[in-house]
């Protein structure tokens, strides 16, 4: 690593346009501050690129930003978020991630402790996952053109063989299992934004998905159609998708959507359906109906899947809707949300 | 959640549905309106129709304050946000309403208007107090539930003495649109209505007495019911006993929050600011006497109406729209033949698609399976 006659003053020290201007500011930043928090031989050797030996078995790509505001919120920050959400978009695939790239776009004023907080919370969360943060890169916009932190991630990942899962797979009769409960992640960041005015206990279910996957896979792999994470459109959107990928529609049964009382409670102040509440914690699997409550009873004992729920069917329908049975007996449509519900929530 | 699950009991609302079953004649038929947004979206959410039998129709009413506001009103307020250079408050439900080729608030936003979402008046309040320099406006929309919200908003400016504070006042009354309803010419809903289903929120503030003149002058019964499924079902059932027993009378389910005088204090400030205006356009409605408020002269500096010149455009809804059948009662959403093809929750055309409580958004997002056969579950 490089030295440095003065180290960087984390405690007061803010990002100027000259930390992203590729010269001697920019290469302190990475030594003081991404090097020590990613800590891993293939980021430090400090080159334009990470090379590493490539495992037998497909590859699985995917890519995601995230601008939340605000950047730290109860259960998460936008560190551990950038981390997890691309792990997930890999999982969700059947893959096992193993490297990931991380690009940060600062913004002028931003400050040394804040930026190295959010670094040391996505090392962390990279370690924990088993994951390593290989590469990156920084740039630094004028105060104003960007709200705190940018920050984009890329993974890679490898899919055993015989794992086969994809968004067109849903056939009539299937069953619908749903992680844990809904709408977590967004309530929660809604409470974090000042203007609010009352108190929760919501936390974000922002978490790494890959080792629930892994164990859902050994127990149920090859009836195990498709798996999404409800993210941003929540439930609602991510059935929609499928029900127009696989040509099919879906049956829901609103009793057994999990909903803790909290969220519920905060929806219904706002007028939210918790249904298009986005989680980042949480997944969607599409299973053969006959493999379906043993592989429940498996997802309930790992911790990430302790609410686990079987929530609905997989239907034929020439509409492609996602219809629910209300708890009240009633039959409704749960649709697309229309236009934006929440400003940045991830 | 105890308050709300109580008003959810599916079993409940079987047992409430069998005794409206068994107390309905099989001879005729009930036409039922439902004034409220609020009440539109809990029949169409819960799926209370399926629970209902087939004898009984609801209604969807012009109850939704962003369906009914002229669009010309909101163009006017875009107008001056971008002209004026004003910060321009709104809630939530008004940034997606389209005006003259689409143009909506968030494209406004988009465009460098400095437009903020808010969830009280009183952060516009807040916000002109901390921006001494800004101009800031509250478009002030709603029922008689919101007024109050907005004529506290006022004392409170007026008590800060504040210069860069004003709004644009849109406040609207029910019991002028169901008069408004029940006189229209053409279609007949005088005849048509067997009664309503009353607002919620609105009778907290007014209490009972504005709807029992509605009563009276229409031989209609009047049922002011929660927004809960429950709490309209058993309005339907009390409708319906009111009909059997030859009544038409003004009766409150929502006995948990209606008291029968309503909240003086709200009316109090809403006296206290507002004056009636002579007339006011309804989106789908059209032109309804003594029907809107105004900032009173007292406090007719907070009125942007008078601080900036904005000529409020008259902007025709679509030739093919529905909309004002539909508000009256006179059409269902699946008469109109923009439904769901040219008009959808992502390019309302008419009013009753512009917000999730308009009567034609709500059939759409949660009811259009009943358009189709429908195949029950296989389960």
């Amino acid at each position: 690593m490089m030295q440095f006659s003065r180290k960087l003053d984390i405690a007061r020290g803010k990002i100027e346009l000259s930390h992203g201007s590729g010269g001697r500011a920019s290469a302190q930043l990475v030594n003081e501050i991404f090097y020590p928090a990613f800590a891993n031989n293939l980021l430090s050797a400090g080159n334009d690129q990470a090379i590493f030996p490539s495992p037998a078995g497909r590859l699985a790509m995917s890519t995601d930003s995230f601008v939340v505001s605000p950047l730290f919120f109860p259960g998460g920050d936008i560190g551990a978020l950038a981390v997890n959400g691309v792990i997930n978009d890999l999982a969700m695939g059947g893959a096992q991630p193993l490297y990931l790239s991380a690009s940060f776009i600062i913004e002028e004023g931003f400050s040394f402790a804040e930026l190295r907080q959010i670094a040391e919370n996505m090392g962390a969360t990279a370690r924990s996952a088993g994951v390593m943060i290989v590469t990156g890169d920084t740039k630094v916009v004028e105060r104003g053109k960007a709200d705190g932190v940018f920050i984009t991630t890329a993974g890679v990942g490898v899919i055993q063989d015989g794992v086969n899962l994809s968004g067109d797979r849903a056939r009539p009769g299937d069953s619908v299992i749903l992680s844990g409960s809904l709408g977590d992640h967004g309530v929660a960041v809604m409470m974090a934004r000042q203007n609010l005015g009352f108190d929760t206990h919501v936390e974000s279910d922002c978490a790494a998905l890959h080792e629930l996957v892994a164990a859902m896979l050994a127990t149920a792999g090859p009836s195990i159609r498709l798996m999404r994470d409800p993210t941003r459109g929540g439930l609602a959107a991510t059935l929609n998708e499928i029900a127009q990928q696989s040509q099919v529609g879906f049956r829901l049964r609103e009793a057994d959507i999990p909903i803790k009382p909290d969220v519920t409670a905060v929806c219904e102040l706002l007028g939210l359906d918790p249904l298009n509440v986005a989680n980042e914690g949480k997944l969607i699997a599409i299973v053969d109906a006959d493999v379906a409550p043993a592989l429940l009873a498996q997802m309930r004992a790992h911790p990430l899947g302790r609410d686990a729920a079987l929530i609905g069917t997989v239907v034929d329908d020439a509409h492609r809707f996602v219809e629910m049975e209300t708890k009240f007996g009633g039959r409704r449509v749960v649709d697309w949300l229309s236009g934006e519900q929440l400003p940045r929530i991830c | 959640m105890k308050h709300i699950d109580d008003y959810r009991d599916g079993a409940l609302a079987r047992t409430l549905a069998e005794r409206i079953a068994i107390t309905i004649q099989p001879d005729r038929s009930y036409a039922f309106m439902e004034f409220c947004g609020g009440h539109t979206h809990a029949i169409s959410r819960y799926g209370l129709e399926d629970l209902l039998p087939p004898a009984i129709r609801l209604i969807h009413g012009p109850g939704c304050p962003v369906c009914v506001l002229p669009v010309g009103r909101l163009a006017a307020a875009i107008d001056l946000a971008k002209t004026q250079s004003v910060t321009l408050c709104v809630y939530g439900d008004l940034m997606r309403v389209p005006t003259t080729r689409g143009y909506s608030l968030l494209s406004a936003k988009a465009d460098g208007a400095d437009i903020r979402m808010i969830y009280s008046p009183l952060d516009a309040v807040r916000m002109a107090e901390q921006n001494p320099t800004r101009e800031v406006v509250f478009f002030a929309i709603g029922f008689e539930t919101t007024a109050p919200a907005t004529a506290q908003a006022i004392l409170l400016a007026e008590r800060k003495k504040l210069s860069n504070f004003s709004i644009i006042c849109n406040h609207v009354l029910t019991p002028p649109a169901m008069d408004a309803i029940m006189a229209s010419p053409g279609a007949t809903p005088t005849t048509m209505l067997d009664g309503f289903i009353g607002p919620a929120h609105v009778a907290t503030v007014t209490g009972l007495e504005p709807f029992e003149k509605i009563t009276r002058r229409y031989a209609k019964p009047v049922v002011i019911a929660g927004f809960e499924p429950l709490d309209v079902l058993q309005a339907i059932l009390m409708l319906i006993r009111q009909i059997h027993e030859g009544r038409a009378e003004i009766e409150n389910q929502y006995l948990r929050a209606v008291s029968s005088s309503g909240n003086r204090l709200a009316q109090a400030a809403v006296a206290q600011v507002f004056n009636l205006r002579d007339s006011f356009e309804w989106r789908g409605l059209g032109v309804v006497a003594d029907s809107a408020l105004r900032l009173n002269e007292r406090y007719a500096h907070f009125d942007a109406e008078q601080r900036y010149p904005i000529p409020i455009p008259h902007i025709k809804d679509h030739p093919a729209c529905a909309c004002s059948e539909i508000l009256r009662g006179v059409k269902k959403p699946t008469d109109c033949r923009l439904f769901g093809t040219a008009c959808t929750p992502e390019t309302p055309v008419g009013s009753c698609m512009v917000s999730s409580e308009g009567a034609c958004a709500a059939h759409w997002a949660y009811g259009r399976f009943r358009d189709k056969n429908y195949r029950p579950c296989a389960e």
